[in-house]
């Protein structure tokens, strides 16, 4: 049988950072409380000349540097995010142009809070199933934002990722893939507004534990697997404990989860989130390691992933681009102040 | 918002992917396109083919701007500088994600994806090209 | 060809001008120089007037029509025409007028510049201003006006060791010179701790290396040497009109630090006038910048290339130096409303060549040069003017 994957991927995490302590100070909060509590120690910050769609292009284009693709064969791009640069005018059209794989193309944005970016993937697996494209691009991007003195300040962050999928020079095959959806209001964002609103706790158990447990066992369940089976498990890290907690919960390990959880020193990238951790593991992964990846969008929904490497992977230049580790270790810390203009925090007109 | 969206929107080739053309009389490369090679005048009309420049190249001036234009306001002090591209042509273009004491004249750098500006809150967002140094 | 005079000079204070408007400028610096010319509103052949952007500052195009019924001409119907070359609009608006008069076509000629900056805000003023440069591929990726003139400040401290203290020397020559100017928007001396320690605004330059935003209107007369006598007695010659363009990008340019529009300008001048640069007893020369003036002195032929900065430190261009550059106090201390500053120039040298300096009086002046730039180098237009 043909076997459907990932053909590249790449990544991109902006520079700049600032500290849950500077954050914590600012407020009048414990920030070593904080960290250590929320398991998140730093995040990152887009400068102003940045968003969505150049945190897409980004990511677009290390994939196509790792790869001999060329661009005009991508048949489809679908890119996921809260934070589409406007709300109506795809980002996907000018990821497009700047890639050069228009004007062939099937087009749109996606929104499901953090998993719109895994949404994409499913939707690209299909159409490469189905025949009606050679190559999909499935991009996840945030640049999200927070309420000053809200408690997502600390978490909400930027990042994105993109896989190229298609069924020739498959890196790593996409074997099955499901998803658990339910209309659960745990977290949302009004369309006028320019902050999101939250349930609080509710958005633990009933919310996120639920929808990723759920959705993890029923695809185990379905392709005959338990976590032993697995090299890696990449989940959705809104927090560094939650995505620990669930890994435990299921019967993972931390070895496991270690390499694709980044929320400790990035922060929460939404819709990049998963798709950075799965990004993180490709760029150390070897034939025949098999990936679990269940990603999680408030509103809500997860999509699950069952992902084997192949010996294609060794032929992939993964050097041509950034690894995470290098974006992650590549940083120039910001106070409050400029944290504030850079992410238009002060605005009166 | 008041502009007009089609002057930027001609331009999305030259800002997003460094499409320029080449002289078919003398093989020099320009960006951005024109219709006629200033060297070999008429000799070049209608042999002027279109050319994907790399974004890669080097400064070779540059200045700090601490009072920028109102969209870049809250970006200064930043460098901007002329920069040769490999192929040939120079560009004016904003130095990002180096610290401001490291750029300097022979600095290498390579394109990198960012927004310029935009027509107030209401109007059109344009992306386009800005420089990092070159690993 | 025939040879050109000028027979009239005038001009208003330059400054925050709030209580003139456009019109009223014009008005000023027009009668000014029809007074001093004594002629008539009869005797004059045409118009031309030089203003960079009065349609971005005052929302007023057309004003070729507007200076000539400001000037009460009207019901005279004189040709009248409107001359535009960035902030060489005033030098371009002379050259015009000249060629006019040099063909034959006209006999007397009233130029004009004006600018009225201070009637949009600060912001505003420095957009309208960077549309002298190239609005597609500088401007709009973040570049500004003084931003262009430092990076070609960077690129000749890198290529010739000028250092900070040089150009701000500059703008200590010219302030020291504008103090003795009644017409200048500054009338006081600076010191070059001021101007080093002044806000960067681009670097290497500081608000003290840049001109000023100002308001200003200036006028000249032209007339057929031939017929000068009936209206003047102390004429001053054009012996030379020099144009050049070059790309409207820096980065366009074939050398950062030299403008080639002025070198092929003044090629054309000297040759005309069948001179050299060192046939140049004092010239106004184009300092927006203070780098600006570095630059021009060594595309002039007054010093050699690279040897710009040390002009003042060795007494080439000082008041008391063997060629004195902007003796008015130049852009940076007489001020710059832009499509005036090319007219300007011509008054100043005209006053110097009658011997009506006052203070700033340069000894012996018989030829003098203007050298008027539009935006970063893509115009320059100069004229050499000589006592008759």
């Amino acid at each position: 049988m043909e076997q459907i994957g990932i053909v590249s991927y790449g990544a991109h995490i902006p520079r700049y950072r600032i500290k849950a302590e500077v954050i914590a100070a600012v407020w009048g909060k414990d920030g070593d409380a904080i960290s250590r509590g929320l398991g998140i120690f730093e995040k990152s910050v887009p400068s102003s000349d940045q968003d969505t769609a150049t945190i897409s292009v980004e990511s677009a284009r290390a994939a196509l540097k790792r790869c001999t693709l060329n661009p005009a064969e991508i048949g489809a791009i679908y890119v996921g995010s809260e934070s589409h640069p406007y709300a109506v005018k795809p980002t996907g059209t000018i990821v497009g142009e700047a890639i050069g794989a228009t004007p062939n193309l099937m087009v749109a944005d996606y929104e499901f809070a953090c998993k719109a970016g895994t949404a994409a993937i499913q939707t690209c697996v299909a159409f490469v199933k189905a025949n009606m494209i050679n190559y999909g691009l499935a991009i996840g991007a945030d640049t999200s934002q927070a309420a000053p003195g809200d408690a997502l300040e600390y978490s909400a962050s930027a990042g994105g990722a993109g896989f190229i999928i298609g069924r020739t020079n498959v890196i790593a095959t996409i074997n099955d893939t499901l998803s658990y959806t339910t209309d659960t209001p745990d977290f949302w964002r009004r369309a006028e507004m320019k902050y999101p609103s939250h349930g609080g706790r509710f958005t633990g158990e009933p919310a996120y534990f639920k929808h990723i447990t759920n959705c993890a066992m029923n695809l185990m369940q379905k392709i005959g697997t338990q976590p032993k089976d697995y090299t890696y498990a990449v989940f959705h890290q809104p927090n560094g404990k939650f995505p620990v907690n669930v890994a435990k919960k299921l019967g993972f390990t931390l070895d496991q989860v270690k390499q694709g959880l980044l929320v400790p020193y990035i922060g929460n990238t939404y819709s990049g989130a998963s798709m950075i951790g799965l990004a993180s593991v490709l760029d150390i992964a070897k034939p025949g390691d098999r990936i679990f990846v269940t990603s999680y969008g408030s509103g809500a929904g997860s999509d699950a992933f069952d992902i084997t490497v192949t010996d294609e992977i060794t032929r992939l230049s993964r050097n041509a681009a950034p690894t995470i580790a290098e974006m992650v270790a590549d940083k120039e810390y910001i106070d409050y102040g400029t944290y504030a203009k850079m992410t238009n925090l002060l605005f009166w007109e | 918002m008041k502009e007009g969206v089609a002057r930027f929107w001609r331009e999305i080739p030259q800002r997003y992917n460094f499409m320029g053309n080449q002289c078919g009389a003398c093989d020099r490369v320009f960006f951005p396109p024109r219709e006629s090679c200033p060297h070999c005048r008429r000799k070049s009309i209608g042999v002027m083919k279109e050319v994907k420049l790399s974004g890669k190249g080097e400064v070779v001036t540059y200045t700090i701007i601490h009072v920028g234009p109102e969209d870049f306001e809250d970006q200064t002090p930043y460098p901007i500088a002329i920069i040769r591209l490999e192929e040939g042509p120079q560009v004016t273009g904003q130095i990002v994600d180096t610290p401001l004491e490291d750029v300097k004249i022979g600095m290498k750098v390579e394109g990198t994806f960012r927004k310029i500006q935009q027509d107030g809150h209401t109007g059109a967002i344009y992306y386009g090209y800005k420089f990092k140094r070159r690993r | 060809m025939r040879d050109v005079a000028v027979i009239g000079v005038g001009l208003t204070k330059f400054g925050e001008l709030w209580d003139k408007s456009f019109r009223q400028l014009i008005a000023e610096a027009g009668s000014k120089a029809i007074l001093d010319a004594k002629i008539e509103g009869k005797d004059i052949d045409a118009m031309y007037v030089g203003s960079m952007s009065s349609g971005r500052f005052v929302d007023q195009e057309h004003i070729g029509a507007l200076v000539a019924e400001v000037s009460g001409f009207s019901s005279l119907h004189i040709p009248a025409t409107r001359v535009e070359g960035a902030c060489a609009s005033g030098g371009l608006a002379v050259r015009e007028g000249y060629l006019s008069v040099a063909s034959g076509m006209n006999d007397v000629v009233v130029v004009g510049g004006v600018e009225k900056m201070n009637d949009v805000g600060g912001g505003e003023a420095t957009e309208i201003l960077a549309t002298a440069s190239d609005q597609e591929w500088e401007a709009f990726f973040g570049v500004t006006f003084p931003g262009i003139y430092a990076m070609i400040a960077t690129r000749h401290m890198y290529e010739f060791g000028t250092t900070k203290e040089e150009l701000a020397q500059v703008a200590v020559k010219n302030h020291a010179n504008g103090a003795l100017n009644p017409y200048a928007q500054y009338q006081s001396p600076i010191s070059l701790e001021s101007v080093l320690k002044a806000t960067t605004v681009a670097y290497p330059l500081g608000l003290m290396d840049c001109s000023p935003v100002s308001d200003g209107a200036a006028s000249i007369v032209l007339c057929a040497a031939d017929k000068v006598k009936k209206y003047t007695d102390k004429p001053v010659k054009i012996i030379a009109s020099g144009q050049a363009s070059d790309t409207l990008a820096l980065h366009g340019r074939r050398d950062i630090c030299t403008l080639d529009a002025t070198v092929y300008a003044a090629k054309m001048a000297y040759k005309q006038a069948g001179i050299s640069a060192k046939d140049i007893d004092f010239a106004e020369v184009h300092d927006c910048f203070t780098i600006a003036e570095i630059c021009a002195i060594e595309d002039l032929g007054f010093v050699e290339k690279g040897k710009g900065g040390q002009a003042i430190a060795n007494h080439i261009t000082t008041l008391d130096g063997q060629i004195p550059v902007n003796t008015s106090g130049g852009l940076k201390a007489k001020g710059h409303p832009v499509g005036a500053t090319g007219v300007a120039q011509i008054v100043e040298l005209t006053l110097q060549l009658r011997g009506e300096a006052g203070k700033r009086q340069v000894k012996d002046a018989k030829r003098g040069l203007a050298h008027n730039v539009g935006g970063s180098g893509a115009t320059c237009v100069i004229h050499i003017l000589e006592a008759m």
